[in-house]
């Protein structure tokens, strides 16, 4: 099985959206599922990605990603009509989606991408779907106009004011939440502090609330336990058991110390593979 | 010992002939294993025991009474006809030594490595029982590497498969349990393939037992082997997800499926501290080190593993030696192995405890940890403990250690290793329907590894629990027989 990257676009500087040939995936996957793939088979290390989408007929699935790191470096470093060294999956439980009533989505960052499925399903579903969608600046707004389209409405925030409004996802939710038709649900994914925080305010008004966590992980199949997080004070595995919890019992602190756990090692690894690409891109094909 | 070709001569002679009585059998030296030094085997990944010389094979084969009723049989999970193929090796034949042991065993280098022979075939051997020490029964399992190892550098046979039957099978797991059933199946003629979850064949034999014990080109040959005979191995496949059961069944035209899937989720202690950065669960430290290579980070191989000075192993059993070993080799100065219980009722395998021990690590028995201590960043920097006494005991016949009240102490690590074995995974659970679980997660079959569903069959751990890798194969040749029968059955 090759896994040919059909197409490939840069959302922003450090952000990449894939098409990436996987059939059995892209016709079994659902909303919230995950795929964990690698650049190359033999020694790549293992990334679990949510599924921003998928196009059954072609038999591909939309992968978009943050280059953070060696293994993602690596990704971006690939082309359309490379091969991708694996996708296994698709992971996790699928979300819950029924006519819940008003469905508020907030995405921060690259968050957007995997809360695009989940936020179409809801719509389709016939809920009332308000969207926030917040990032550090104008450029790191990806998906606005997919939103837009499904969207009852749509609101953008941005930490330095660059689009839309000045301000954090926080700020809009607790508006939203504070209306008289207070929504029925929430479901909030981004960055975990942004999780955390969006958590806080939906729990002042009681508004039930779903997360979908992207913590460290080997196996993506329930083996390794490396994805472990504290939910209502029990161990749960964000791979068999996830990834969407309900964000009122995660407990985000301990997470958010776990996914560092190799932050200097990988940034070693990252800058020992930027000084051997070429900067001026000879090694591009 | 030096080699004494002259003795050998005599005794093969004696042999022959038929002269060699008991008595001269029994005054035969064991032969000891050749290994790589402690020091230095500190430091590489290669393989420790570096097998018998023929020399050695053959004097130990020499020691072998060849019982009438070769009670050595009896305790071995598949049968092999243990007696004839050390005679064979006694006579040099040791071709012929192979083709017997492979009539039952499909891997026979890796069960000369892995399997615990102390409590099968060499527990019941005459020779270890004359002598009151089960370490000095006649080493099989040796002996059954050495004819494997050297049938490997002579280019394995690939066994014959019978004409096509036109029934198709699937194997969900491609590890030493689904090897065997897809092997089984295949030489009777059937359309076998394998369903494999990581990107890698192969499972334990992979991702768990390190290299220095079971070098992975040894897997890598066997699985050569199967593709040879036409076994077709889908990698990144994720049975219950990419596609259900029912699915293979009912839309893909599989006639019969095997379920191999394996250990599930690792355990926990549920103490304090577990969520804390350095904290592993066995299974997630040798993944990394193994199947990723974590050793070779940033020279080609790109999983972190934390870099520890201090590690504490948790458990007593063979996944906790390897998982100490491992942390040995990648240059961890103190690792302590905490257990319960006290050494001898440590479930490990003699021969792993020798080897930890010889390489440094520290064993702390009879104590427990209570809970793991971690600085403001959430990093671990220490263990608490318990110390134990033993008291009477329990159902199962060890006696039950009993905590000290007030005795309480810390160990300083970065690193702790959970390594008290693993509940059933709840993804077939999830998505099966109509197939029966017991209250543990564990799959429930008949004494022919058939399920509650028409032609689904499951062996190894996800119907054992913990088991070793020759209990998966024991049941893996079970299974493969009722399948093919099953198989034949069935109009098409």
């Amino acid at each position: 099985m090759t896994f040919k990257i059909i197409s490939k676009k840069q959302l922003s500087e450090n952000v990449f959206q894939m098409d990436v040939f996987a059939p059995l995936v892209a016709s079994a996957r659902k909303a919230g599922q995950f795929v964990i793939v690698s650049p190359n088979v033999d020694h790549g290390e293992r990334i679990p990605l949510t599924i921003a989408g998928a196009d059954p007929q072609k038999g591909t699935i939309r992968l978009i990603f943050q280059r953070v790191g060696k293994a993602t470096a690596q990704m971006a470093d690939l082309h359309a009509q490379d091969a991708m060294g694996y996708v296994a999956g698709p992971l996790g439980r699928p979300t819950h989606v029924e006519k819940f009533g008003t469905v508020v989505c907030v995405g921060g960052g690259i968050g957007n991408a995997p809360l695009l499925p989940i936020a179409t399903a809801m719509k389709t579903a016939g809920n009332k779907l308000i969207t926030i969608l917040g990032a550090r600046t104008k450029e790191l707004v990806i998906l606005e106009d997919d939103f837009r389209a499904i969207s009852d409405e749509l609101l953008v925030v941005t930490d330095d004011g660059s689009y839309g409004r000045k301000a954090l996802v926080t700020e809009p939710l607790k508006e939203v939440c504070g209306r008289a038709a207070r929504p029925d649900l929430a479901v909030v994914i981004g960055p975990t502090i942004m999780m955390k925080f969006c958590c806080d305010v939906t729990r002042q008004f009681q508004v039930p609330t779903q997360v979908s966590l992207n913590t460290i992980m080997v196996d993506g199949t329930g083996m390794c336990g490396g994805c472990r997080v504290e939910v209502a004070g029990k161990t749960k595995f964000v791979c068999v058991d996830g990834p969407e919890f309900d964000g009122h019992q995660v407990n985000f602190d301990a997470m958010m110390k776990r996914m560092n756990a190799y932050k200097a090692l990988e940034q070693k690894a990252y800058e020992q593979y930027r000084s051997h690409t070429c900067r001026i891109g000879l090694n591009h094909k | 010992m030096t080699p004494d070709p002259q003795k050998l001569e005599e005794l093969i002679k004696k042999h022959k002939e038929g002269q060699l009585k008991p008595k001269d059998r029994y005054e035969i030296p064991a032969q000891d294993m050749p290994a790589q030094d402690a020091v230095r085997r500190r430091q590489n990944m290669n393989e420790v025991a570096e097998g018998f010389t023929e020399f050695q094979a053959r004097m130990e084969a020499l020691r072998c009474l060849q019982c009438k009723n070769a009670p050595c049989v009896e305790g071995c999970p598949v049968r092999i006809r243990i007696r004839d193929f050390i005679a064979a090796i006694a006579e040099g034949d040791f071709a012929e030594a192979l083709s017997i042991i492979k009539e039952n065993s499909l891997l026979p280098a890796v069960c000369g490595r892995v399997c615990p022979q102390e409590v099968q075939c060499q527990e019941k051997c005459t020779v270890g029982k004359k002598f009151k020490d089960v370490n000095l029964s006649v080493s099989i399992g040796r002996l059954e590497r050495f004819v494997a190892d050297l049938g490997a550098k002579q280019g394995g046979e690939v066994p014959k498969v019978a004409p096509s039957t036109g029934k198709k099978v699937a194997i969900i797991g491609c590890g030493p349990g689904g090897i065997v059933v897809a092997a089984d199946t295949r030489r009777a003629g059937h359309d076998v393939t394998i369903f494999e979850a990581f990107h890698k064949p192969g499972g334990v034999m992979v991702y768990g037992i390190p290299e220095f014990r079971l070098p992975k080109e040894i897997v890598r040959q066997e699985i050569e082997v199967l593709e040879k005979m036409g076994v077709k191995i889908v990698c990144n496949f994720i049975v219950g997800r990419t596609r259900t059961i029912r699915q293979l069944m009912e839309e893909d035209g599989f006639d019969a499926v095997y379920i191999g899937v394996g250990a599930g989720l690792p355990k926990f202690m549920d103490i304090p501290g577990e969520h804390l950065v350095g904290v592993y669960s066995a299974n997630e430290y040798l993944t990394r080190a193994n199947l990723m290579r974590a050793y070779d980070f940033g020279n080609g191989a790109d999983t972190p593993i934390a870099v520890s000075k201090s590690v504490a192993v948790l458990g007593g059993g063979n996944v906790a030696m390897d998982a100490a070993r491992m942390a040995v080799r990648l240059g961890a100065e103190n690792v302590y192995l905490i257990y319960r219980r006290s050494e001898k009722e440590m479930p490990a395998r003699i021969e792993e405890v020798h080897h930890a021990k010889e390489e440094g690590v520290q064993f702390r028995v009879l104590q427990n940890p209570t809970r793991i201590l971690g600085d403001d960043k959430s990093n671990v920097i220490g263990i608490e403990c318990l110390r134990y006494e033993l008291g009477e005991p329990d159902e199962s016949g060890r006696r039950r250690p009993v905590p000290i009240k007030g005795s309480e102490f810390t160990i300083d690590v970065d690193t702790v290793i959970v390594a008290i074995g693993n509940g059933a995974n709840p993804l077939l659970q999830q998505t099966t329907p109509g197939l029966e679980f017991n209250k543990w997660g564990n799959i429930v079959v008949d004494d022919r590894c058939k399920t509650s569903l028409e032609g689904v069959y499951a062996g190894g751990d996800i119907v054992l629990g913990a088991a070793t890798v020759i209990l998966a194969m024991g049941q893996g040749r079970i299974a493969a027989a009722a399948m093919n029968e099953y198989l034949g059955t069935l109009k098409k």
